[in-house]
């Protein structure tokens, strides 16, 4: 088991979802990302993401993409990142990477994969790999004992989603609504039927993400599924933020808010 | 050969596109071969888009090169350039699928502009998504995609350029992709479409290759295209690839010259990587994050390459070039001034790249090459670029000679 596992299944011992947080490395800057993700975990989440800022994030929303291309103007590299994985494992969080592919590839894939696993990196999300591009990461992580989470939509088939899962380990994402990242109104009603079709096809813990940023929305969706992913809405926190500990405010509160729904959800 | 070839090409997109994806890809297959389809957009192509277009003698060129120069005009398609070929056909498409809104991206406008053609002659909702930088730097285009019933979504985002609305456009096409398909403007982009969009634009090459043989008994000895993403390029190209005779040039924007930097030539200048669904040959740095492109001609202004240039590249068969913007811009003047045509910037750096192998292909010949030149487009719309470059260029003629 791995400790990503251990975590999730210790929230479902608990009888409750798991929260998972997403903040981008390098914003507001380096030592700023790697404060906000101690922030969030001290506010209650279990897992976090860090964001690997790239130039042409085609999954993200316009929030996340400002907070991405602000580190990006500041020079953060995968490095940094690499550096920000460290800070926030050492917190004992299981720590993902959520990266787009080509910055992986170009850094060297095995080299990735040793290096995020010496930095205490859990895992990765890649939301533009799927399974039948993935073969050399799938191999790196293996090798370096990363876990390695896939995506599955709406639109998958279940033949799709049967091949996603094969090669998930850690847990699913399911991505909740067709669109990009970024806060919703409403959570769509057929994240439920997603979790239940990937259900069918594994025993891992299916995750859903997109468009959860309160805790009214997150307890909703705790009630079907093992965790719920919320992103933008901890970066709008630190975008909205006059300054950087009003931001670390903002991302704990949020942390306490959503950490406390997630426990509501199915009582 | 379609689909992904090797380590090139492939589908590097989110999974909720995979759906819409492998329904594109069925339906571009069927369409393949079923003749009605074929026979239906033939007609279009006849009826609609002015083709086959011409093949002109380019006699006063060919003086000053040193080479028979046969120009391939899709300048005088409907729209004015060669995108309008992979424009009907994907819209044709969009039809077949049941869809009924379309989005599309564009750098210098062409595309867009003839997907808004082709959405107002079906009957589609039309979104076409153009970096703010370009909706400044083509205007005119800007104004007839509006004319036609278009909207255009100007994107402030990263370098404001193509490669940014092909980003928005990949974002609109998750979002609505139950109701909506993306007319893919270039050869690049994940599978099935370097694949459909060559096949699309491959009639340049199938209709010019008839025509030479009909005008001088013989093929080429070298067939020479502008390569941005590259749709002009691989049709003009793909009826050629067997013949190992001719000689396939692909000219890419070198911008102010490779050593500087500032350019868009992915593939003499860039490494293989991952852009846009599709691995390939990119601009980028030592992290992987996409460097900004340069070029005097916005449609040729992206640091990516289709991945059929990216095969021809690395299996030999195809030669590809930068072209500077110094370079380009004199071979347009020249163009102009020699055969009364206007041509786009984009296609100027395959005139360019023709006259800079003329002589080496005489000498290796003996004898006097035939070139053929896919004109892409014409020049209307770069008039203003134009225009600011030489009266730039004055200017400059006019200090230096102060100064001296």
């Amino acid at each position: 088991m791995s400790k990503l596992s251990d975590v999730l299944a210790a929230a479902k011992a608990e009888d409750r979802a798991a929260l998972i947080g997403y903040l981008p490395a390098g914003y507001p800057s380096v030592d700023g990302s790697i404060a906000a993700l101690r922030a969030m975990i001290e506010g209650g989440v279990d897992i976090v993401e860090v964001g690997l800022p790239y130039s042409d994030p085609q999954m993200d929303g316009p929030v996340i993409q400002k907070a991405v291309q602000a580190a990006l103007d500041a020079g953060v590299t995968t490095l940094d990142v690499l550096r920000v994985v460290e800070g926030a494992a050492a917190t004992g969080a299981p720590t993902l990477v959520m990266s787009y592919w080509n910055p992986i590839e170009r850094f060297g894939v095995d080299r990735f994969a040793a290096e995020l696993s010496a930095a205490g990196g859990a895992g990765t999300i890649l939301p533009d790999l799927i399974p039948e591009e993935a073969d050399e990461w799938i191999a790196a992580a293996d090798a370096h004992g990363l876990d390695r989470v896939f995506l599955v939509a709406q639109t998958s088939t279940s033949e799709r989603i049967a091949l996603t899962t094969d090669v998930c380990r850690g847990f699913v994402y399911a991505a909740s609504l067709m669109g990009v990242t970024g806060t919703r109104e409403a959570v769509s009603g057929s994240a439920k039927d997603l979790v239940a079709r990937t259900r069918e096809q594994t025993g891992l813990p299916v995750c859903v993400g997109l468009g959860v940023s309160n805790g009214v929305q997150a307890a909703e969706v705790a009630a079907f599924a093992d965790g719920v992913i919320v992103g933008s809405a901890f970066v709008r926190r630190l975008i909205e933020a006059p300054d950087e500990a009003a931001g670390l405010a903002g991302v704990r509160a949020l942390a306490e808010e959503l950490a406390e729904a997630v426990r509501k959800g199915r009582r | 050969m379609v689909g992904p070839r090797g380590k090139i090409g492939g589908r590097f997109m989110p999974e909720a596109l995979m759906a819409a994806l492998a329904e594109l890809t069925e339906a571009y297959h069927k369409s393949k071969n079923d003749p009605e389809f074929q026979a239906e957009l033939t007609h279009l192509l006849r009826s609609y888009a002015n083709r086959p277009s011409l093949l002109s003698e380019a006699h006063r060129l060919s003086e000053h090169a040193g080479a028979r120069i046969l120009l391939k005009r899709e300048d005088l398609n409907h729209t004015g350039s060669h995108k309008i070929n992979n424009v009907l056909g994907q819209a044709l498409l969009t039809k077949r699928m049941g869809k009924r809104r379309v989005i599309a991206e564009t750098g210098a406008g062409q595309h867009g502009v003839a997907s808004a053609t082709a959405a107002a002659l079906f009957d589609l909702e039309c979104v076409v998504y153009m970096g703010e930088e370009d909706t400044e730097r083509q205007a005119l285009n800007v104004a007839r995609m509006r004319m036609l019933g278009a909207e255009v979504v100007p994107v402030a985002a990263g370098s404001r350029t193509l490669k940014d609305a092909i980003n928005e456009a990949i974002r609109d096409w998750v979002t609505n992709v139950e109701h909506t398909n993306y007319l893919f403007g270039t050869a690049a982009g994940p599978h099935p479409f370097p694949s459909m969009v060559r096949d699309f634009a491959r009639i340049i090459g199938v209709e010019a290759r008839a025509q030479i043989l009909e005008l001088t008994g013989a093929l080429p000895d070298a067939v020479a295209a502008c390569v941005g993403g590259g749709s002009n390029a691989i049709g003009a190209f793909h009826a050629f690839v067997p013949d190992e005779d001719v000689r396939l040039y692909g000219f890419e924007a070198g911008g102010s010259g490779l050593e500087t930097g500032l350019h868009a030539a992915s593939i003499t200048g860039g490494a293989l990587g991952v852009l846009h669904g599709a691995r390939t040959y990119i601009l980028q740095d030592e992290f992987g994050q996409t460097l900004p492109s340069h070029s005097i001609s916005a449609g040729l202004d992206y640091p990516g390459v289709g991945p059929e240039h990216a095969y021809l590249h690395d299996t030999g068969r195809a030669v590809y070039e930068p072209v500077t913007d110094a370079e380009a811009m004199e071979a347009f003047r020249l163009l102009c001034r020699t055969e009364g045509i206007i041509p786009a910037i984009e296609s100027a750096h395959a005139v360019a790249g023709a006259l800079r192998i003329a002589p080496k292909l005489r000498e290796e010949l003996g004898r006097e090459p035939v070139i053929l030149v896919n004109l892409s487009g014409r020049g209307d719309k770069d008039m203003h670029t134009a225009a600011a470059y030489f009266s730039d260029e004055v200017a400059l003629d006019k200090h230096s000679g102060t100064e001296a």
